[in-house]
């Protein structure tokens, strides 16, 4: 289908971009890569009065080492994540996870903000900003604000952002070097939609984990982190006692939904499996 | 009231200025106002590939872009690597391998393949399948399609075009 009527607007500065916000409110949608918000728009599923097109924003693209930390502006495209060799050094989860995004021609477009702003509970950049431990950085008129991923992801399509909130970046604190990272995705077709996936990553010395982080997408309302997983694995060898002691652990925490094709134990089983091959692959 | 936007694209390496609705796909844009029809409209969602363009020298869905963010850029659409001769091969290689049946989705499968061919010359075949996943054809099976990108790939290779 095509896209109702809106009004559009192509602001030159962030200033300006939260000015339009501030004023218009929830009556406006932000475009950033328009990925999930143009085919919400054709499907006629959102029907904003106005589109504030963040395309002009060059202030919000670019990966750069900042201390200690990665900081991603939030209209980097998921193609550029993939290539970079800064990421693949200081956050490779993120380039393992990259290439699971959709298509070649939607990764080109799509933004890193667009999927984190966006939620969605199969999305990639969310699970993966919570097993990393990134911080949101979030602009408005009111100033900047930081908030940890564990707690911005609130419940389906819906973020700790306020409706005159922009989001410009994730600061990602860079990968130490006994550091290691797996993700992992179970798909019917490559590109498609995730049933189950894993972000992990660890700190790895003398045969023992430490730091253990494991965040599910695909398996609730908002990515999850695996507590009592990662609480059982935490300071031990990961042996295979071990990731049978987290795979059980996680029966106790994940409540998978249903989706139309998967069970809710299809799901847990398939988070088991994935949650096994990842660990193993810390371990290895 | 729908508003309008004065609207500059590059395409197929001539500048063309236009008002366009805010709503209006690039696609659209292509095939009504500029009568460029080889790129298709199908799903208008995302998922078939079958109206894929290349902005700024990347592949990008032509349901998923809106004109007026197209202003200012260099839009390539299939008439534009078939005119210049840029996938002369590629369209051979479809040809003789019958990598085509209906046609309807091959434009955005050449946009992409040529696409690997540029960024992936060392792609194995695995990763040829894995790179076109985003084109649907519901004619061919996609055998001859991925048969005649290795093909071009090997080709080129040999040639020293990659």
């Amino acid at each position: 289908m095509k896209a109702p009527s809106f009004g559009y607007a192509r602001p030159e500065s962030l200033a300006e971009a939260l000015e339009l916000l501030a004023r218009h409110g929830e009556r406006a949608k932000l475009l950033a890569g328009g990925q999930s918000l143009i085919p919400s728009l054709n499907l006629r599923l959102s029907s904003p009065a106005l589109l504030i097109d963040l395309g002009n924003l060059s202030e919000l693209e670019g990966i750069a080492l900042q201390g200690k930390d990665l900081r991603i502006g939030a209209l980097t495209r998921h193609r550029a994540i993939e290539r970079s060799p800064v990421v693949a050094a200081h956050a490779p989860l993120l380039a393992q996870a990259a290439p699971h995004i959709a298509h070649v021609a939607i990764r080109n477009r799509g933004t890193f903000g667009g999927s984190l702003a966006m939620s969605d509970p199969a999305a990639e950049w969310p699970a993966c900003c919570l097993a990393l431990g990134a911080s949101i950085v979030v602009a408005s008129a009111r100033g900047e604000r930081r908030v940890q991923a564990e707690r911005f992801f609130k419940a389906l399509y819906a973020t700790d952002l306020a409706p005159d909130e922009i989001l410009v970046a994730a600061e990602i604190p860079a990968a130490a070097a006994d550091s290691r990272s797996v993700f992992l995705e179970l798909a019917r077709r490559r590109g498609d939609y995730a049933i189950v996936g894993v972000a992990a990553q660890a700190r790895r010395s003398k045969g023992r984990l430490q730091d253990v982080r494991l965040a599910f997408l695909g398996v609730a309302a908002v990515p999850l982190l695996a507590r009592r997983a990662m609480a059982a694995l935490e300071g031990g060898p990961c042996d295979a006692a071990a990731i049978a002691a987290a795979e059980r652990a996680l029966g106790d925490e994940l409540e998978p939904m249903a989706d139309l094709y998967h069970s809710a134990a299809t799901k847990l089983h398939l988070a088991r499996v994935l949650a096994g091959r990842a660990l193993a692959a810390l371990a290895a | 009231m729908e508003e309008f936007f004065e609207t500059t694209i590059t395409v197929n390496g001539t500048p063309v200025t236009r008002r366009v609705a805010a709503r209006t796909h690039l696609v659209d844009f292509l095939r009504e106002e500029l009568g460029l029809t080889g790129s298709h409209t199908a799903c208008e969602h995302g998922v078939c590939g079958a109206c894929t363009v290349r902005v700024d020298g990347q592949i990008l869905r032509g349901c998923l872009m809106l004109a007026v963010q197209a202003n200012g850029r260099k839009v390539d659409t299939i008439e534009g690597l078939s005119d210049s001769g840029e996938i002369r091969d590629l369209q051979a290689a479809f040809h003789e391998r019958n990598a085509l049946q209906c046609g309807f989705c091959t434009p955005g499968v050449l946009m992409t393949a040529q696409e690997l061919l540029r960024d992936r010359p060392e792609a194995t075949r695995d990763e040829i399948r894995e790179f076109m996943s985003g084109n649907l054809c519901r004619c061919t099976g996609y055998q001859a399609i991925i048969d005649s990108i290795e093909a071009v790939l090997i080709a080129r290779r040999r040639t020293g075009r990659l």
